[in-house]
């Protein structure tokens, strides 16, 4: 739940991706590194029309395609095969490097998560990213604040991704990334030569009450009764 | 276009070693067959010998620094968009930093880059285990999909390129020996993935080679021969997709061996012994190479005696064997 809002706003307009232009060299691309953050995913693209409800009902059924961490598949427009942390934004430093030879002017946005911003090969990419003046690039960073065995900052402190970022050469900015305008305005910040990181400062479980900022809900299944509470919540009902 | 072995490319290429070869010629060769080809490196450019590629095609060329994950996951990127790439740095870090990279990327991912490990085996002399390479085949041959080349010698690492491109598929290419090594064909012929090579022929003893050692085995073979023993010597240049049918052809010979600059564990004797064990019958394979355990640092002729991986320690072991 904590990247909903940024994927909205992502899908809502902001990426050149439809499913008219899935095949297109030029399309944008979005990566989602975080790939335990599928099931967003997968809603947001079954909204957009890339997906159907028929296939994201067969989420972590025996032999589906939709499980925990995305599986690519471009006709569906997922581009990566996320789930091993950091993974993506390696990917995604290169796709932007060979997208910025062939002189294209699409935009290459991954998605990466705080916790995974532990990981080394985060910043061996992010180092690339600069060194190569991927101007094309941009990474969010879902800041939720939480990791499998609790609170961020008590596990492995990163103070200020902000300031990480900006330190290895990337423009960077720190928004709520729960409210659209501050998505839609850090966005449309680009530099000439420099790549974009945009710290998203998040909620997990936001907008279900009973879930939000609650580690035991990092992976959990609703009965009916606290699917239909999280509903009313969502919904305004609660 | 192909690479052409014949008595001077022969020379040149011993001259080069494998990797210079593989970088400085056949790729090359490659480029007319398969296009424009992205190489990325992990600061490994000029001891691998790319200077030939970089001069000519500098947009082309991407140093990473020396940060080997990131190496597979960019490369991953440039395939992802469609274009031929080769990744390359020391056999080591390719193999064992960048495992999951390459088990991601080339393994589940699918995606085709062609992964070049320089320095295999005990190229890296006095830098010491550290650098030693006896471990990447093993752990290569876990990845499902991926096709896994060494070349024998200088001629066939430039061969291996060209083949390993064409194939649009993701490959590992493991270079072994120095500079200035043996030329085991002197003449132009077929070299075709998955499919081993008789180089000499022999009716007792069929010894299984892999990467530079190979001209050892050779050797080895020629002095069991004045002493009565026919060994033939197979070529084998690609571990994964192993050439089941070529060794299931030895099956009546009384010894079957392996010999490889790598563990004898996992390698090349590992998956001829894997196959073997799924037969009714075969012969007894007698594994030669790194017995299972770290090196005591020397020069390169020195590791190959003390893994008994030299001519004369390869026939003794044989005869041995056959005893």
């Amino acid at each position: 739940m904590s990247i909903v809002d940024i994927l909205s706003v992502l899908y809502g307009g902001v990426l050149n991706v439809s499913k008219e232009n899935l095949s297109s060299p030029e399309r944008d691309r979005f990566i989602l590194s975080k790939g335990h953050a599928a099931v967003a995913l997968y809603a947001v693209l079954e909204q957009e029309g890339f997906l159907t409800r028929e296939e994201t009902n067969t989420f972590e059924r025996n032999g589906s395609s939709y499980y925990a961490h995305a599986h690519r598949n471009l006709f569906r427009g997922i581009e990566f095969s996320g789930g091993s942390l950091s993974l993506g934004l390696s990917f995604g430093v290169g796709v932007a490097l060979s997208c910025k030879k062939a002189g294209m002017n699409n935009r290459i946005v991954v998605l990466v998560g705080d916790g995974e911003c532990d990981e080394g090969l985060v910043w061996e990419s992010a180092m690339a990213a600069a060194n190569f003046s991927l101007a094309n690039l941009t990474v969010i960073v879902d800041c939720n604040g939480m990791q499998s065995d609790g609170v961020k900052s008590e596990i492995m402190n990163h103070f200020s991704l902000a300031d990480k970022f900006r330190a290895f050469g990337f423009e960077a900015a720190e928004i709520d990334g729960h409210q659209y305008e501050a998505i839609e305005g850090a966005l449309r910040l680009r530099h000439e030569s420099r790549p974009v990181a945009i710290v998203a400062n998040t909620k997990k479980g936001k907008g279900i009450r009973f879930m939000e900022g609650n580690p035991d809900w990092h992976h959990g299944i609703l009965t009916q009764n606290l699917f239909d509470t999280a509903m009313a919540d969502l919904e305004g009902r609660g | 276009m192909a690479v052409v072995v014949n008595e001077a490319s022969s020379r040149t290429y011993s001259r080069l070693g494998q990797a210079g070869s593989l970088f400085g010629m056949g790729l090359f060769d490659a480029i007319e067959a398969v296009g424009n080809t992205f190489l990325l490196t992990a600061d490994m450019g000029k001891p691998a010998g790319m200077s030939r590629f970089k001069t000519k095609f500098p947009e082309h060329f991407v140093n990473v620094g020396i940060a080997e994950q990131n190496l597979i996951g960019m490369a991953a990127g440039f395939a992802s968009e469609g274009h031929p790439v080769v990744a390359s740095a020391q056999a080591a870090f390719i193999s064992m930093r960048s495992f999951e990279q390459v088990r991601q990327y080339l393994g589940y991912m699918k995606l085709p880059i062609v992964t070049v490990g320089v320095s295999a085996g005990f190229g890296l002399t006095f830098f010491g285990n550290t650098h030693y390479s006896i471990e990447d085949m093993a752990v290569m041959r876990t990845i499902p999909g991926i096709t896994i080349l060494s070349p024998s010698d200088a001629g066939q690492a430039a061969k291996a390129i060209v083949a390993a491109l064409k194939s649009k598929s993701p490959v590992y290419i493991r270079c072994t020996g120095g500079l200035s090594i043996p030329s085991i064909y002197k003449s132009d012929y077929v070299y075709e993935i998955g499919k081993a090579i008789e180089i000499k022929p022999g009716t007792r003893v069929a010894i299984f080679a892999t990467g530079a050692v190979t001209t050892n085995a050779l050797e080895a073979a020629g002095a069991l021969e004045k002493k009565g023993i026919s060994a033939a010597v197979i070529d084998v240049h690609t571990i994964k997709p192993l050439d089941t049918a070529c060794i299931d052809r030895y099956a009546g010979h009384k010894l079957l061996v392996s010999v490889e600059e790598h563990s004898v564990v996992g390698g090349l004797g590992g998956a001829i012994s894997e196959h073997l064990a799924g037969l009714d019958a075969h012969p007894r394979l007698l594994r030669l190479g790194v017995k299972d355990h770290f090196l005591t640092v020397g020069d390169y002729s020195y590791l190959i005696q003390q893994s008994r991986l030299d001519a004369v320690s390869i026939a003794e072991d044989i005869l041995s064997g056959l005893s």
